[in-house]
Protein backbone atom coordinates (compact mmCIF):
# COMPACT_ATOMS: atom_id res chain seq x y z
CA UNK A 1 0.00 0.00 0.00
CA UNK A 2 1.35 3.38 -0.82
CA UNK A 3 -0.16 6.23 0.22
CA UNK A 4 0.35 8.57 -2.51
CA UNK A 5 -1.10 6.44 -4.98
CA UNK A 6 -4.22 5.79 -2.47
CA UNK A 7 -4.76 9.72 -2.31
CA UNK A 8 -4.45 10.72 -5.96
CA UNK A 9 -7.31 7.59 -6.34
CA UNK A 10 -9.38 9.05 -4.11
CA UNK A 11 -8.70 12.26 -5.63
CA UNK A 12 -9.23 10.96 -9.05
CA UNK A 13 -12.71 9.51 -7.62
CA UNK A 14 -14.25 11.93 -5.93
CA UNK A 15 -12.97 15.29 -7.53
CA UNK A 16 -15.10 14.33 -11.22
CA UNK A 17 -18.54 14.16 -12.41
CA UNK A 18 -18.33 10.49 -11.15
CA UNK A 19 -18.95 11.78 -7.58
CA UNK A 20 -22.30 13.77 -8.86
CA UNK A 21 -23.10 10.14 -9.89
CA UNK A 22 -21.68 8.45 -6.68
CA UNK A 23 -23.66 10.64 -4.25
CA UNK A 24 -26.70 10.87 -6.38
CA UNK A 25 -27.41 7.27 -6.13
CA UNK A 26 -27.41 6.76 -1.90
CA UNK A 27 -29.28 10.04 -1.96
CA UNK A 28 -32.15 7.89 -4.47
CA UNK A 29 -32.24 5.36 -2.49
CA UNK A 30 -32.49 6.83 0.94
CA UNK A 31 -36.13 9.29 -0.48
CA UNK A 32 -37.37 5.84 -1.74
CA UNK A 33 -36.62 4.11 1.15
CA UNK A 34 -38.16 7.27 2.68
CA UNK A 35 -41.26 6.64 -0.01
CA UNK A 36 -41.45 3.05 0.87
CA UNK A 37 -42.04 3.55 4.88
CA UNK A 38 -44.64 6.42 4.53
CA UNK A 39 -46.52 3.62 1.94
CA UNK A 40 -46.12 0.38 3.65
CA UNK A 41 -45.87 2.05 7.20
CA UNK A 42 -42.91 0.52 8.39
CA UNK A 43 -43.77 -3.41 6.91
CA UNK A 44 -40.35 -5.68 6.56
CA UNK A 45 -41.78 -7.49 3.63
CA UNK A 46 -41.78 -4.26 1.94
CA UNK A 47 -37.92 -3.60 2.99
CA UNK A 48 -37.20 -6.72 1.84
CA UNK A 49 -38.80 -6.27 -1.59
CA UNK A 50 -36.63 -2.98 -2.14
CA UNK A 51 -33.48 -4.28 -0.76
CA UNK A 52 -33.70 -7.50 -3.00
CA UNK A 53 -34.69 -5.78 -5.89
CA UNK A 54 -33.47 -2.70 -6.02
CA UNK A 55 -30.36 -2.09 -3.19
CA UNK A 56 -28.65 -5.19 -3.74
CA UNK A 57 -29.68 -5.78 -6.93
CA UNK A 58 -29.82 -2.83 -8.89
CA UNK A 59 -27.65 -1.00 -6.87
CA UNK A 60 -24.69 -2.32 -5.40
CA UNK A 61 -23.39 -3.33 -8.61
CA UNK A 62 -23.64 -0.20 -10.74
CA UNK A 63 -21.96 1.91 -7.33
CA UNK A 64 -19.14 -0.83 -7.87
CA UNK A 65 -19.04 -0.85 -10.85
CA UNK A 66 -18.79 3.03 -10.70
CA UNK A 67 -16.04 2.56 -8.16
CA UNK A 68 -14.27 -0.14 -9.92
CA UNK A 69 -13.95 1.71 -13.59
CA UNK A 70 -13.38 5.02 -11.41
CA UNK A 71 -9.93 4.01 -9.53
CA UNK A 72 -8.23 2.77 -12.70
CA UNK A 73 -10.21 2.30 -16.05
CA UNK A 74 -10.41 6.34 -16.41
CA UNK A 75 -6.26 6.12 -16.04
CA UNK A 76 -6.20 3.10 -18.52
CA UNK A 77 -8.63 4.81 -20.99
CA UNK A 78 -6.71 8.11 -21.31
CA UNK A 79 -3.70 6.96 -20.95
CA UNK A 80 -2.44 8.92 -17.88
CA UNK A 81 -1.97 5.40 -16.26
CA UNK A 82 1.82 5.11 -17.50
CA UNK A 83 2.72 7.91 -15.33
CA UNK A 84 1.83 6.00 -12.47
CA UNK A 85 3.46 2.80 -13.89
CA UNK A 86 6.86 4.50 -14.69
CA UNK A 87 7.60 5.32 -10.70
CA UNK A 88 9.45 2.71 -8.92
CA UNK A 89 6.78 1.21 -7.12
CA UNK A 90 5.75 -2.45 -7.57
CA UNK A 91 2.52 -3.20 -9.94
CA UNK A 92 1.20 -5.19 -6.95
CA UNK A 93 1.58 -1.92 -4.63
CA UNK A 94 0.14 0.07 -7.11
CA UNK A 95 -3.05 -2.00 -8.33
CA UNK A 96 -3.38 -3.31 -4.36
CA UNK A 97 -3.62 0.54 -2.82
CA UNK A 98 -6.09 1.74 -5.91
CA UNK A 99 -8.20 -1.89 -4.84
CA UNK A 100 -7.97 -0.64 -1.24
CA UNK A 101 -9.64 3.07 -1.81
CA UNK A 102 -12.60 1.26 -3.90
CA UNK A 103 -13.21 -1.36 -1.07
CA UNK A 104 -13.42 1.76 0.96
CA UNK A 105 -15.76 4.12 -1.43
CA UNK A 106 -17.77 0.74 -2.30
CA UNK A 107 -18.41 0.87 1.60
CA UNK A 108 -18.81 3.88 2.26
CA UNK A 109 -21.59 5.57 -0.76
CA UNK A 110 -23.07 1.89 -1.05
CA UNK A 111 -23.05 -0.50 1.89
CA UNK A 112 -23.39 2.15 4.82
CA UNK A 113 -26.52 3.45 2.38
CA UNK A 114 -28.18 0.36 1.78
CA UNK A 115 -28.14 -0.22 5.76
CA UNK A 116 -29.25 3.16 6.40
CA UNK A 117 -32.77 2.61 3.75
CA UNK A 118 -33.36 -0.34 5.22
CA UNK A 119 -33.40 1.26 8.41
CA UNK A 120 -35.14 4.08 6.99
CA UNK A 121 -37.79 1.68 5.48
CA UNK A 122 -39.06 -0.34 8.60
CA UNK A 123 -36.39 -3.12 10.22
CA UNK A 124 -37.04 -5.58 12.63
CA UNK A 125 -35.10 -4.70 15.94
CA UNK A 126 -31.47 -4.04 13.44
CA UNK A 127 -31.94 -7.36 12.20
CA UNK A 128 -32.93 -6.89 9.22
CA UNK A 129 -30.02 -4.15 8.93
CA UNK A 130 -27.31 -6.28 10.17
CA UNK A 131 -28.21 -9.48 7.87
CA UNK A 132 -28.01 -6.94 4.52
CA UNK A 133 -25.45 -5.13 5.62
CA UNK A 134 -22.91 -8.03 5.97
CA UNK A 135 -24.25 -9.37 2.82
CA UNK A 136 -23.71 -5.86 0.90
CA UNK A 137 -20.29 -5.70 2.17
CA UNK A 138 -19.29 -9.43 0.90
CA UNK A 139 -21.34 -8.52 -2.64
CA UNK A 140 -19.58 -5.32 -2.81
CA UNK A 141 -15.95 -6.43 -2.17
CA UNK A 142 -16.13 -9.13 -4.65
CA UNK A 143 -18.31 -6.87 -6.87
CA UNK A 144 -15.10 -4.44 -6.65
CA UNK A 145 -12.38 -6.91 -7.13
CA UNK A 146 -14.04 -8.13 -10.25
CA UNK A 147 -14.57 -4.92 -11.98
CA UNK A 148 -11.31 -3.50 -11.43
CA UNK A 149 -9.98 -6.70 -12.65
CA UNK A 150 -12.15 -5.77 -15.95
CA UNK A 151 -10.85 -2.80 -16.04
CA UNK A 152 -7.19 -3.77 -16.57
CA UNK A 153 -8.15 -6.38 -18.74
CA UNK A 154 -10.50 -5.03 -21.14
CA UNK A 155 -11.52 -1.08 -22.39
CA UNK A 156 -14.91 -2.53 -22.78
CA UNK A 157 -14.94 -3.10 -18.72
CA UNK A 158 -18.37 -1.40 -18.47
CA UNK A 159 -20.42 -2.86 -20.47
CA UNK A 160 -19.14 -6.62 -19.78
CA UNK A 161 -19.42 -5.62 -15.82
CA UNK A 162 -23.05 -4.26 -16.81
CA UNK A 163 -23.84 -7.95 -18.92
CA UNK A 164 -23.02 -9.81 -15.70
CA UNK A 165 -24.63 -7.84 -13.17
CA UNK A 166 -27.76 -6.89 -15.43
CA UNK A 167 -28.56 -10.04 -17.61
CA UNK A 168 -26.55 -12.70 -15.97
CA UNK A 169 -27.71 -12.00 -12.36
CA UNK A 170 -31.02 -10.37 -12.87
CA UNK A 171 -33.01 -11.84 -16.21
CA UNK A 172 -31.15 -15.15 -16.75
CA UNK A 173 -30.68 -16.12 -13.03
CA UNK A 174 -34.53 -15.70 -13.58
CA UNK A 175 -35.25 -18.01 -16.34
CA UNK A 176 -32.18 -20.60 -16.01
CA UNK A 177 -31.87 -21.94 -12.17
CA UNK A 178 -27.95 -22.72 -12.73
CA UNK A 179 -27.22 -19.51 -13.17
CA UNK A 180 -27.72 -18.16 -9.35
CA UNK A 181 -25.28 -20.41 -8.35
CA UNK A 182 -22.48 -18.36 -10.25
CA UNK A 183 -23.61 -15.22 -8.69
CA UNK A 184 -21.86 -13.17 -6.56
CA UNK A 185 -25.60 -11.54 -5.47
CA UNK A 186 -26.95 -14.77 -4.36
CA UNK A 187 -23.11 -15.85 -2.45
CA UNK A 188 -23.51 -12.69 -0.50
CA UNK A 189 -27.60 -13.79 0.39
CA UNK A 190 -26.26 -17.03 1.63
CA UNK A 191 -24.66 -14.87 4.76
CA UNK A 192 -27.74 -13.06 5.36
CA UNK A 193 -29.47 -16.28 5.41
CA UNK A 194 -27.34 -17.57 8.04
CA UNK A 195 -27.83 -14.60 9.74
CA UNK A 196 -31.26 -14.36 9.96
CA UNK A 197 -31.74 -18.05 10.97
CA UNK A 198 -35.55 -18.50 10.92
CA UNK A 199 -36.66 -15.86 10.10
CA UNK A 200 -35.10 -15.64 6.29
CA UNK A 201 -37.83 -18.21 5.53
CA UNK A 202 -40.59 -16.02 6.76
CA UNK A 203 -39.56 -12.91 5.12
CA UNK A 204 -38.03 -14.79 1.95
CA UNK A 205 -34.15 -13.60 2.20
CA UNK A 206 -33.21 -17.09 0.35
CA UNK A 207 -29.97 -17.92 -1.15
CA UNK A 208 -29.80 -20.56 -4.02
CA UNK A 209 -26.08 -21.53 -2.45
CA UNK A 210 -25.28 -23.27 0.73
CA UNK A 211 -23.24 -20.99 3.10
CA UNK A 212 -19.63 -22.60 2.82
CA UNK A 213 -19.50 -22.97 -0.69
CA UNK A 214 -20.72 -19.62 -0.76
CA UNK A 215 -18.04 -18.13 1.43
CA UNK A 216 -15.84 -19.88 -0.50
CA UNK A 217 -17.06 -18.80 -4.03
CA UNK A 218 -16.74 -15.34 -2.81
CA UNK A 219 -13.16 -15.82 -1.67
CA UNK A 220 -11.88 -17.67 -4.14
CA UNK A 221 -13.21 -14.92 -7.01
CA UNK A 222 -12.02 -11.96 -5.52
CA UNK A 223 -8.40 -13.67 -4.89
CA UNK A 224 -8.84 -14.58 -8.21
CA UNK A 225 -9.46 -10.97 -9.27
CA UNK A 226 -7.09 -9.22 -7.73
CA UNK A 227 -3.90 -12.04 -9.01
CA UNK A 228 -5.62 -11.60 -12.05
CA UNK A 229 -5.56 -7.94 -12.09
CA UNK A 230 -1.88 -7.99 -11.04
CA UNK A 231 -0.95 -10.42 -13.25
CA UNK A 232 -2.63 -8.29 -16.37
CA UNK A 233 -0.85 -4.53 -14.56
CA UNK A 234 2.40 -5.83 -15.14
CA UNK A 235 2.35 -6.71 -18.96
CA UNK A 236 -0.36 -4.17 -19.45
CA UNK A 237 0.06 -2.45 -23.45
CA UNK A 238 -1.43 0.45 -23.79
CA UNK A 239 -3.37 0.61 -26.78
CA UNK A 240 -4.62 4.15 -28.10
CA UNK A 241 -8.05 4.95 -30.25
CA UNK A 242 -11.61 5.51 -29.85
CA UNK B 1 25.74 20.75 -47.78
CA UNK B 2 21.90 20.64 -46.12
CA UNK B 3 22.29 24.16 -44.83
CA UNK B 4 22.58 25.47 -48.40
CA UNK B 5 20.33 23.80 -50.18
CA UNK B 6 16.79 25.48 -50.81
CA UNK B 7 13.63 24.37 -49.09
CA UNK B 8 12.38 21.21 -50.48
CA UNK B 9 9.38 21.29 -52.65
CA UNK B 10 6.98 20.99 -49.59
CA UNK B 11 5.62 24.96 -49.79
CA UNK B 12 5.30 27.50 -52.95
CA UNK B 13 9.41 27.61 -53.52
CA UNK B 14 10.51 30.67 -55.64
CA UNK B 15 9.73 28.53 -59.05
CA UNK B 16 7.06 26.93 -58.05
CA UNK B 17 3.31 28.08 -59.88
CA UNK B 18 1.70 30.11 -57.20
CA UNK B 19 -1.43 28.58 -55.58
CA UNK B 20 -4.11 31.44 -55.44
CA UNK B 21 -4.51 31.42 -51.82
CA UNK B 22 -8.04 32.99 -50.30
CA UNK B 23 -11.41 32.19 -50.36
CA UNK B 24 -13.76 32.28 -53.53
CA UNK B 25 -15.46 35.49 -53.34
CA UNK B 26 -18.57 35.04 -51.41
CA UNK B 27 -17.09 32.05 -49.64
CA UNK B 28 -15.79 33.07 -45.75
CA UNK B 29 -15.07 28.94 -45.48
CA UNK B 30 -11.62 28.08 -44.62
CA UNK B 31 -10.96 25.10 -46.87
CA UNK B 32 -6.93 26.24 -48.66
CA UNK B 33 -5.10 25.94 -45.67
CA UNK B 34 -1.91 26.67 -48.26
CA UNK B 35 -0.34 22.40 -48.33
CA UNK B 36 -2.09 21.84 -51.10
CA UNK B 37 -4.65 23.14 -53.80
CA UNK B 38 -7.79 21.87 -54.73
CA UNK B 39 -9.67 22.61 -57.38
CA UNK B 40 -12.11 20.14 -57.16
CA UNK B 41 -16.30 20.90 -56.35
CA UNK B 42 -16.88 21.84 -52.85
CA UNK B 43 -20.04 20.02 -51.80
CA UNK B 44 -21.15 22.30 -49.34
CA UNK B 45 -23.38 22.08 -46.06
CA UNK B 46 -25.79 19.15 -46.78
CA UNK B 47 -23.09 16.82 -47.68
CA UNK B 48 -20.99 17.42 -45.06
CA UNK B 49 -24.06 16.82 -42.91
CA UNK B 50 -24.50 13.68 -44.34
CA UNK B 51 -21.13 12.01 -44.59
CA UNK B 52 -20.76 12.82 -40.36
CA UNK B 53 -24.36 10.79 -40.70
CA UNK B 54 -23.31 8.05 -42.79
CA UNK B 55 -19.69 8.20 -40.59
CA UNK B 56 -21.66 8.21 -37.57
CA UNK B 57 -23.24 5.11 -38.43
CA UNK B 58 -20.59 3.43 -39.53
CA UNK B 59 -18.46 4.47 -36.33
CA UNK B 60 -21.40 2.47 -33.96
CA UNK B 61 -20.91 -0.27 -35.97
CA UNK B 62 -17.44 -0.61 -36.10
CA UNK B 63 -16.92 -0.81 -39.59
CA UNK B 64 -14.18 0.44 -41.29
CA UNK B 65 -12.51 0.44 -38.36
CA UNK B 66 -10.46 -2.80 -36.26
CA UNK B 67 -11.74 -5.56 -34.74
CA UNK B 68 -12.00 -4.63 -31.33
CA UNK B 69 -14.26 -1.58 -32.13
CA UNK B 70 -16.71 -4.21 -33.73
CA UNK B 71 -16.83 -6.47 -30.59
CA UNK B 72 -18.81 -5.03 -28.17
CA UNK B 73 -22.17 -3.53 -30.91
CA UNK B 74 -21.71 -7.11 -32.56
CA UNK B 75 -22.52 -8.92 -29.81
CA UNK B 76 -24.53 -6.80 -28.37
CA UNK B 77 -26.52 -7.13 -31.89
CA UNK B 78 -26.26 -11.47 -31.52
CA UNK B 79 -27.12 -11.43 -27.79
CA UNK B 80 -30.95 -8.91 -29.15
CA UNK B 81 -31.02 -11.18 -32.50
CA UNK B 82 -30.82 -15.04 -30.54
CA UNK B 83 -34.33 -14.70 -28.50
CA UNK B 84 -36.58 -14.46 -32.11
CA UNK B 85 -34.26 -17.42 -32.85
CA UNK B 86 -35.84 -19.18 -29.94
CA UNK B 87 -39.58 -17.77 -30.05
CA UNK B 88 -39.59 -19.14 -33.85
CA UNK B 89 -38.33 -22.94 -32.71
CA UNK B 90 -40.85 -23.12 -29.83
CA UNK B 91 -44.21 -21.89 -31.67
CA UNK B 92 -42.76 -24.46 -34.43
CA UNK B 93 -42.09 -26.93 -31.74
CA UNK B 94 -45.13 -26.31 -29.02
CA UNK B 95 -47.83 -25.64 -32.26
CA UNK B 96 -48.65 -22.35 -30.90
CA UNK B 97 -51.00 -19.41 -32.24
CA UNK B 98 -48.77 -16.87 -31.71
CA UNK B 99 -45.45 -15.33 -30.52
CA UNK B 100 -44.81 -15.30 -26.68
CA UNK B 101 -43.87 -11.87 -26.98
CA UNK B 102 -44.78 -9.78 -29.08
CA UNK B 103 -43.86 -7.51 -31.65
CA UNK B 104 -44.07 -4.43 -29.53
CA UNK B 105 -42.95 -6.26 -26.17
CA UNK B 106 -39.96 -7.64 -27.42
CA UNK B 107 -37.92 -4.46 -27.47
CA UNK B 108 -39.32 -3.49 -23.72
CA UNK B 109 -38.22 -6.97 -23.15
CA UNK B 110 -34.83 -7.17 -23.96
CA UNK B 111 -34.88 -3.32 -22.67
CA UNK B 112 -31.38 -3.84 -20.79
CA UNK B 113 -29.61 -5.37 -23.94
CA UNK B 114 -31.09 -2.22 -26.00
CA UNK B 115 -29.92 0.18 -23.06
CA UNK B 116 -26.45 -1.06 -23.16
CA UNK B 117 -26.21 -0.96 -26.28
CA UNK B 118 -27.30 2.52 -26.51
CA UNK B 119 -25.16 3.38 -24.06
CA UNK B 120 -21.95 2.08 -25.49
CA UNK B 121 -22.94 4.44 -29.27
CA UNK B 122 -23.91 7.24 -27.95
CA UNK B 123 -20.54 8.16 -25.80
CA UNK B 124 -18.68 6.99 -29.55
CA UNK B 125 -20.75 8.73 -31.19
CA UNK B 126 -20.01 12.64 -29.58
CA UNK B 127 -17.68 11.56 -26.46
CA UNK B 128 -14.28 11.90 -28.61
CA UNK B 129 -14.52 14.50 -30.66
CA UNK B 130 -15.35 16.63 -27.22
CA UNK B 131 -12.06 15.25 -25.12
CA UNK B 132 -10.03 15.28 -28.29
CA UNK B 133 -11.03 19.18 -28.57
CA UNK B 134 -11.35 18.53 -32.35
CA UNK B 135 -14.68 20.64 -32.96
CA UNK B 136 -12.98 23.52 -34.01
CA UNK B 137 -12.17 21.30 -37.32
CA UNK B 138 -15.57 20.25 -37.78
CA UNK B 139 -16.97 23.52 -37.21
CA UNK B 140 -14.52 25.27 -39.64
CA UNK B 141 -16.24 23.14 -42.17
CA UNK B 142 -19.27 24.97 -44.03
CA UNK B 143 -21.58 23.40 -41.67
CA UNK B 144 -23.56 25.07 -38.56
CA UNK B 145 -23.48 23.74 -34.88
CA UNK B 146 -26.91 22.30 -35.34
CA UNK B 147 -25.81 20.32 -38.16
CA UNK B 148 -23.56 18.85 -36.18
CA UNK B 149 -25.85 17.89 -33.49
CA UNK B 150 -28.67 16.37 -36.10
CA UNK B 151 -26.64 14.49 -37.93
CA UNK B 152 -25.43 12.88 -34.92
CA UNK B 153 -28.85 12.65 -33.82
CA UNK B 154 -29.98 11.07 -36.73
CA UNK B 155 -27.24 8.93 -36.86
CA UNK B 156 -27.47 7.53 -33.82
CA UNK B 157 -31.72 7.15 -33.95
CA UNK B 158 -31.47 5.27 -36.86
CA UNK B 159 -28.35 2.66 -35.55
CA UNK B 160 -30.75 1.97 -32.95
CA UNK B 161 -33.52 1.83 -35.18
CA UNK B 162 -32.11 -0.61 -37.04
CA UNK B 163 -31.42 -2.77 -34.67
CA UNK B 164 -34.47 -3.24 -33.69
CA UNK B 165 -36.05 -3.50 -37.03
CA UNK B 166 -33.66 -6.17 -37.74
CA UNK B 167 -34.71 -8.07 -34.54
CA UNK B 168 -38.09 -7.41 -35.24
CA UNK B 169 -37.66 -8.64 -39.06
CA UNK B 170 -36.13 -11.94 -37.38
CA UNK B 171 -39.50 -12.22 -35.62
CA UNK B 172 -41.53 -12.05 -38.23
CA UNK B 173 -39.43 -14.48 -40.63
CA UNK B 174 -39.80 -17.04 -37.81
CA UNK B 175 -43.50 -16.37 -37.04
CA UNK B 176 -43.82 -16.87 -41.02
CA UNK B 177 -41.88 -19.90 -41.01
CA UNK B 178 -44.06 -21.15 -38.83
CA UNK B 179 -47.20 -20.61 -40.52
CA UNK B 180 -48.97 -18.33 -38.19
CA UNK B 181 -51.63 -16.54 -40.41
CA UNK B 182 -49.14 -13.85 -42.40
CA UNK B 183 -52.03 -10.75 -42.15
CA UNK B 184 -52.04 -10.13 -38.33
CA UNK B 185 -48.38 -10.99 -38.38
CA UNK B 186 -47.07 -8.40 -40.72
CA UNK B 187 -49.60 -5.88 -38.95
CA UNK B 188 -47.81 -6.68 -35.75
CA UNK B 189 -44.26 -6.22 -37.53
CA UNK B 190 -45.65 -3.05 -38.72
CA UNK B 191 -46.77 -1.66 -34.82
CA UNK B 192 -43.44 -3.25 -33.87
CA UNK B 193 -41.31 -1.21 -36.14
CA UNK B 194 -43.26 2.11 -35.17
CA UNK B 195 -42.64 0.98 -31.35
CA UNK B 196 -39.16 1.03 -31.95
CA UNK B 197 -38.57 3.70 -34.17
CA UNK B 198 -39.94 6.02 -31.21
CA UNK B 199 -37.70 4.21 -28.72
CA UNK B 200 -34.87 5.00 -30.85
CA UNK B 201 -35.60 8.34 -31.51
CA UNK B 202 -36.34 8.38 -27.92
CA UNK B 203 -33.63 6.85 -26.30
CA UNK B 204 -31.18 8.39 -28.51
CA UNK B 205 -31.78 11.91 -27.60
CA UNK B 206 -32.08 11.23 -23.97
CA UNK B 207 -28.58 9.33 -24.09
CA UNK B 208 -26.90 12.14 -26.63
CA UNK B 209 -27.42 14.42 -23.84
CA UNK B 210 -25.97 12.47 -20.95
CA UNK B 211 -23.01 11.78 -23.61
CA UNK B 212 -22.23 15.68 -24.35
CA UNK B 213 -21.51 16.48 -20.81
CA UNK B 214 -19.37 13.27 -20.19
CA UNK B 215 -16.40 13.74 -22.69
CA UNK B 216 -15.13 10.66 -20.95
CA UNK B 217 -16.03 7.92 -22.60
CA UNK B 218 -16.09 5.40 -19.91
CA UNK B 219 -17.83 7.28 -17.75
CA UNK B 220 -20.34 8.25 -20.20
CA UNK B 221 -21.29 4.49 -20.75
CA UNK B 222 -21.78 4.05 -17.21
CA UNK B 223 -23.37 7.20 -16.73
CA UNK B 224 -26.15 6.32 -19.23
CA UNK B 225 -26.73 2.79 -18.42
CA UNK B 226 -27.03 4.13 -14.73
CA UNK B 227 -29.41 6.27 -15.45
CA UNK B 228 -31.55 4.05 -17.19
CA UNK B 229 -31.52 1.30 -15.06
CA UNK B 230 -31.65 3.71 -11.97
CA UNK B 231 -35.06 5.21 -13.94
CA UNK B 232 -36.90 1.80 -14.46
CA UNK B 233 -36.18 0.75 -10.87
CA UNK B 234 -37.43 4.28 -9.38
CA UNK B 235 -40.08 3.99 -11.70
CA UNK B 236 -41.27 0.31 -10.55
CA UNK B 237 -40.68 1.14 -7.10
CA UNK B 238 -42.95 4.42 -6.69
CA UNK B 239 -45.41 3.06 -8.99
CA UNK B 240 -45.69 0.05 -6.32
CA UNK B 241 -45.79 2.65 -4.04
CA UNK B 242 -48.38 4.22 -5.51
CA UNK B 243 -50.82 1.25 -6.13
CA UNK B 244 -50.48 0.27 -2.41
CA UNK B 245 -51.49 3.96 -1.44
CA UNK B 246 -54.38 3.71 -3.87
CA UNK B 247 -53.18 6.20 -6.08
CA UNK B 248 -54.47 4.82 -8.79
CA UNK B 249 -53.64 7.72 -11.34
CA UNK B 250 -50.38 8.13 -9.91
CA UNK B 251 -50.07 4.18 -10.91
CA UNK B 252 -51.27 4.99 -14.45
CA UNK B 253 -48.82 8.05 -14.86
CA UNK B 254 -45.46 7.08 -12.90
CA UNK B 255 -44.28 3.88 -14.84
CA UNK B 256 -43.81 6.16 -17.69
CA UNK B 257 -40.59 7.87 -16.01
CA UNK B 258 -39.09 4.51 -17.36
CA UNK B 259 -38.24 5.52 -21.19
CA UNK B 260 -39.34 2.04 -22.19
CA UNK B 261 -42.76 2.17 -20.03
CA UNK B 262 -43.71 5.64 -21.70
CA UNK B 263 -43.55 4.00 -25.15
CA UNK B 264 -45.16 0.81 -24.25
CA UNK B 265 -47.46 3.16 -23.16
CA UNK B 266 -48.14 4.68 -26.46
CA UNK B 267 -48.04 1.21 -27.97
CA UNK B 268 -51.02 -0.08 -25.46
CA UNK B 269 -53.30 2.92 -26.09
CA UNK B 270 -52.34 3.43 -30.04
CA UNK B 271 -51.84 0.43 -31.27
CA UNK B 272 -54.17 -1.80 -29.10
CA UNK B 273 -51.41 -3.91 -27.99
CA UNK B 274 -50.98 -5.95 -25.21
CA UNK B 275 -48.44 -4.01 -22.29
CA UNK B 276 -45.11 -5.43 -21.99
CA UNK B 277 -44.74 -5.25 -17.98
CA UNK B 278 -48.38 -5.61 -17.03
CA UNK B 279 -48.56 -1.76 -15.89
CA UNK B 280 -51.82 0.09 -15.61
CA UNK B 281 -51.71 2.38 -18.92
CA UNK B 282 -53.98 6.01 -18.48
CA UNK B 283 -57.77 5.13 -19.80
CA UNK B 284 -58.76 5.83 -22.96
CA UNK B 285 -57.30 8.13 -25.80
CA UNK B 286 -56.29 11.29 -23.62
CA UNK B 287 -53.96 8.75 -21.82
CA UNK B 288 -52.48 7.67 -24.96
CA UNK B 289 -52.20 11.29 -26.27
CA UNK B 290 -50.64 12.78 -23.09
CA UNK B 291 -47.89 10.18 -23.46
CA UNK B 292 -47.56 10.67 -26.98
CA UNK B 293 -46.58 14.51 -25.96
CA UNK B 294 -44.34 13.75 -23.17
CA UNK B 295 -42.49 11.76 -25.38
CA UNK B 296 -42.03 14.44 -28.00
CA UNK B 297 -41.35 16.83 -25.32
CA UNK B 298 -38.98 14.59 -23.90
CA UNK B 299 -37.05 13.92 -27.41
CA UNK B 300 -37.29 18.08 -27.80
CA UNK B 301 -35.93 19.35 -24.76
CA UNK B 302 -32.97 17.25 -25.15
CA UNK B 303 -32.57 18.51 -28.20
CA UNK B 304 -32.65 21.72 -27.41
CA UNK B 305 -30.01 20.65 -24.19
CA UNK B 306 -28.16 19.64 -26.83
CA UNK B 307 -27.81 22.43 -29.32
CA UNK B 308 -27.28 24.70 -26.01
CA UNK B 309 -24.46 22.93 -25.09
CA UNK B 310 -23.03 23.18 -28.62
CA UNK B 311 -23.46 27.03 -28.95
CA UNK B 312 -20.01 26.88 -26.58
CA UNK B 313 -18.43 24.24 -27.80
CA UNK B 314 -15.02 24.94 -29.79
CA UNK B 315 -14.43 28.55 -28.61
CA UNK B 316 -11.76 28.45 -26.64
Amino acid sequence: MNPVVMQLTLRGLLGRRRALLMLLLPVLLLLLAGLIRWASEADVFATVALTDDFALGTLLPLMCLLIGTGVIGSEIDDGSIVYLLAKPLPRRTILLSKLVVAWGAAFVFAVLPLVAAIEIAGDDGGRLGLAYGVAATLAAVAYTSIFVALSVVTRNAVIIGLLYALLWETVLGGYVPGISNVSVRQWALAAAEAILGDRAYVWSVLSAVGLTAALGLLAATTVASVVLAVRRLETLRLTTGD
Amino acid sequence: MPATDPVPARGPGPGAPVPSPGPTPGDDVIHDIGFRHYDGERLGRGWVARSLLVETVRGIFGLGRPARSKAMPWSLIGILLVPPLIMALSILLTGAEELPTSYTQYPNALSIVVSLFVAGAAPYCVSRDLRHGVMPLYLSRPMMRTDYVLAKFAGLALSVFGVLALAQTLLLVGALLAKLSVGPQVVGWLGGLLVSAVLAVLLSALTLVVAAFTPRRGLGVAAIITILVVLSGVAEMLTAVARDRGLTTAAQYLPALDPFNLVDGIAVRLLGADSARAHDVPPGILGGLTFVLVTAAVVAGCLGLLIRRYRKVGVV
